[in-house]
């Protein structure tokens, strides 16, 4: 057990101080003493309007896009035995990305976009799965194969989207694309996802230690196979769309935190999954605050912070593991 | 009634006529061997026999019940198998790799013992291969890996053992120590089902035989009825030479 518990409490301080510091940072600086006062329901009218309704719902959205993504991939991963697999690899964000400019396009906003790219994700991983089972059973690299192609036609629809847009919708598009919170005001159904994902996958864990070695051997161990693997590609294809309903599309954090924790915590899914929870929540965080603050008023889209940080400290990882 | 029982069994390899239907009676304490030539469809029996792939037609029985009626988790702490090819997907340990096999053993929220451990580092060091625990199995050479699964069919500790070429990569110590550790375990009751390419192996440590022909044909029987020279010559389509060697038979290749 203290195998487990100590990387995890580790994460957990990690991301709360991610989050002190992403609450705290800004065009106005809140001390830590000051957001502590507000939490309690004191301090003064404006910090609780910047706290309560600008930067928490911001910092908790962040945290939770991050967390879906990280689990979402690790998912993904273990489901297509390929560790380059994520969870946009089978075109999902693809799908939501088309609903989501669809009603750009038609000028509707709010609730009408993040209600279409839910929709539109939802019915690229319908579609992927369904031509990809075809005439028999899927593999794998059907899946993996089917969704690339997948993803493929769903780029070609968004440039073509993008070459059509009237040049005032250009900017929205595009930072949705990349990954955009500052719409991110409601956190409290992606953390709910999230929460119930943790609590879900702690059993599932050893299942999927079993699954990762292929599926004969882990029928033979006992393993229900079919029904495992579509709870994990259902549950992965509603994660990410939670996630990209909250935030548009962010790459790279479902690919590369599962990574990263692997290499530094081994493979086992039980430690894997809910540390991804934490560790993809944190980088997030961390992302989004720099991505306000760096060139502030100007905002970043947070998916270039996500690579930029991502990348060097993946490839360093890389090149002192085993 | 005890045993992994074939009724009327013929497995499903494509574009194959469907040939000898199979009636074998695997009992606790037997040691069976399986020969054939490449591509005979040994694989695929024991695949079939372990419920990982439908019979094109008859069953396969365990206990009263047909695979088919069996929960896999159920079914895998009677039955284990060793596969001839198996997946790395991520790396793991060779200890996390053996824990596996307590898989069925655990209910979803437990996390392995104390007890489950004991019973892996057991089956490590009954393969030899104690000393490796921490390593990386993606870093093991082929015969180290093949000793990790067979400690893995140790650790899940099943009634019906099959093996799919379980000296594949040993060298010949390691060979006999595994055929050796088959037969132990048979001889503590367990029933012992595996496919060999090495003749001399089987006539050594085999007390049943089944001989799968590539057009489906089968004959199957106790190994001393089994173990002709003709029928191995039709079997490989290979002249034989035999020779008889601390009372069992030696079969060379004729050039």
């Amino acid at each position: 057990m203290p195998r487990l518990l100590l990387p995890l409490l580790t994460l957990t301080i990690a991301a709360l101080a991610a989050m002190v510091l992403s609450v705290s940072y800004g065009s106005v600086p809140v001390p830590v003493a000051d957001i502590l006062a507000v939490l309690q329901g004191q301090g003064s009218e404006l910090q609780r309007t910047l706290i309560m309704d600008l930067r928490l719902p911001r910092t908790l959205s962040a945290f939770a896009t991050g967390g879906l993504l990280a689990v979402a991939g690790a998912l993904m991963q273990v489901l297509l035995r390929n560790p380059l697999a994520d969870p946009y690899v089978l075109g999902l964000s693809g799908g939501a990305a088309v609903g989501a400019l669809t009603m750009m396009l038609l000028g509707l906003g709010g609730l009408f976009i993040s209600s279409a790219a839910f929709a539109g994700a939802l019915l690229a991983t319908l579609l992927v799965f369904g031509l990809a089972h075809g005439m028999g059973s899927w593999t794998p690299s059907r899946l993996l194969l089917t969704g690339v192609v997948v993803a493929a036609g769903w780029g070609a629809l968004i440039t073509l989207m993008l070459a059509l847009a009237p040049a005032q919708r250009l900017p929205g598009m595009l930072y949705w694309l990349m990954g955009d919170l500052s719409y991110a005001r409601t956190p409290a159904p992606a953390l709910l996802v999230l929460l119930l994902t943790c609590l879900l996958v702690i059993p599932l864990g050893r299942s999927l230690n079993v699954l990762a070695r292929g599926p004969m051997q882990a029928a033979a161990l006992g393993v229900s196979v079919q029904p495992l693997e579509w709870t994990v590609y259902v549950m992965a294809s509603l994660l990410t769309a939670v996630a990209v309903t909250t935030a548009g599309s962010i790459g790279f954090v479902g690919l590369v935190v599962p990574h990263m924790l692997r290499l530094v915590l081994g493979n086992d899914q039980r430690l894997i999954l809910p540390a991804c929870a934490l560790a993809g929540g944190t980088l997030l965080v961390l992302a989004d605050t720099l991505a306000r603050t760096l060139i502030a008023p100007e905002q970043l889209p947070v998916g270039v912070i996500t690579a930029l940080l991502g990348v060097p400290t993946f490839l360093y990882l890389l090149s002192r593991s085993r | 009634m005890a045993g992994l029982i074939l009724q009327q069994l013929v497995i499903d390899v494509p574009g194959r006529a469907s040939g000898t239907p199979l009636d074998i009676h695997v009992q606790p304490g037997q040691v069976w061997g399986v020969l054939g030539p490449n591509g005979a469809g040994k694989t695929t029996l024991l695949h079939t026999m372990a419920g990982l792939r439908p019979a094109r037609s008859g069953q396969v029985v365990l206990a009263d019940q047909p695979l088919a009626g069996w929960r896999r988790k159920a079914l895998a702490k009677q039955l284990g198998l060793v596969f001839q090819e198996r997946q790395d997907g991520f790396p793991a340990t060779v200890l996390e790799t053996v824990l596996i096999g307590r898989h069925p053993y655990l209910s979803p929220w437990q996390m392995e013992t104390a007890q489950d451990l004991t019973v892996a580092r057991e089956a490590l060091q009954a393969l030899d291969v104690a000393h490796l625990e921490e390593r990386l199995v993606s870093t093991l050479s082929g015969g180290e890996r093949q000793r990790v699964a067979i400690a893995t069919l140790l650790t899940q500790a099943p009634a019906i053992w099959l093996a799919d070429e379980p000296t594949n990569h040993l060298d010949l110590h390691h060979q006999v120590a595994v055929m050796q550790l088959l037969t132990q375990q048979a001889a503590a009751g367990r029933a012992i089902f595996m496919c060999l390419h090495d003749l001399n192996l089987a006539a050594r440590w085999c007390d049943h035989i089944l001989l799968l022909y590539p057009n489906g044909d089968a004959c199957w029987g106790p190994a001393a009825r089994m173990l002709v020279p003709a029928a191995l010559e039709r079997l490989y389509d290979q002249p034989l030479v035999t020779v008889e060697v601390e009372g069992a038979p030696f079969f060379v290749p004729r050039k």
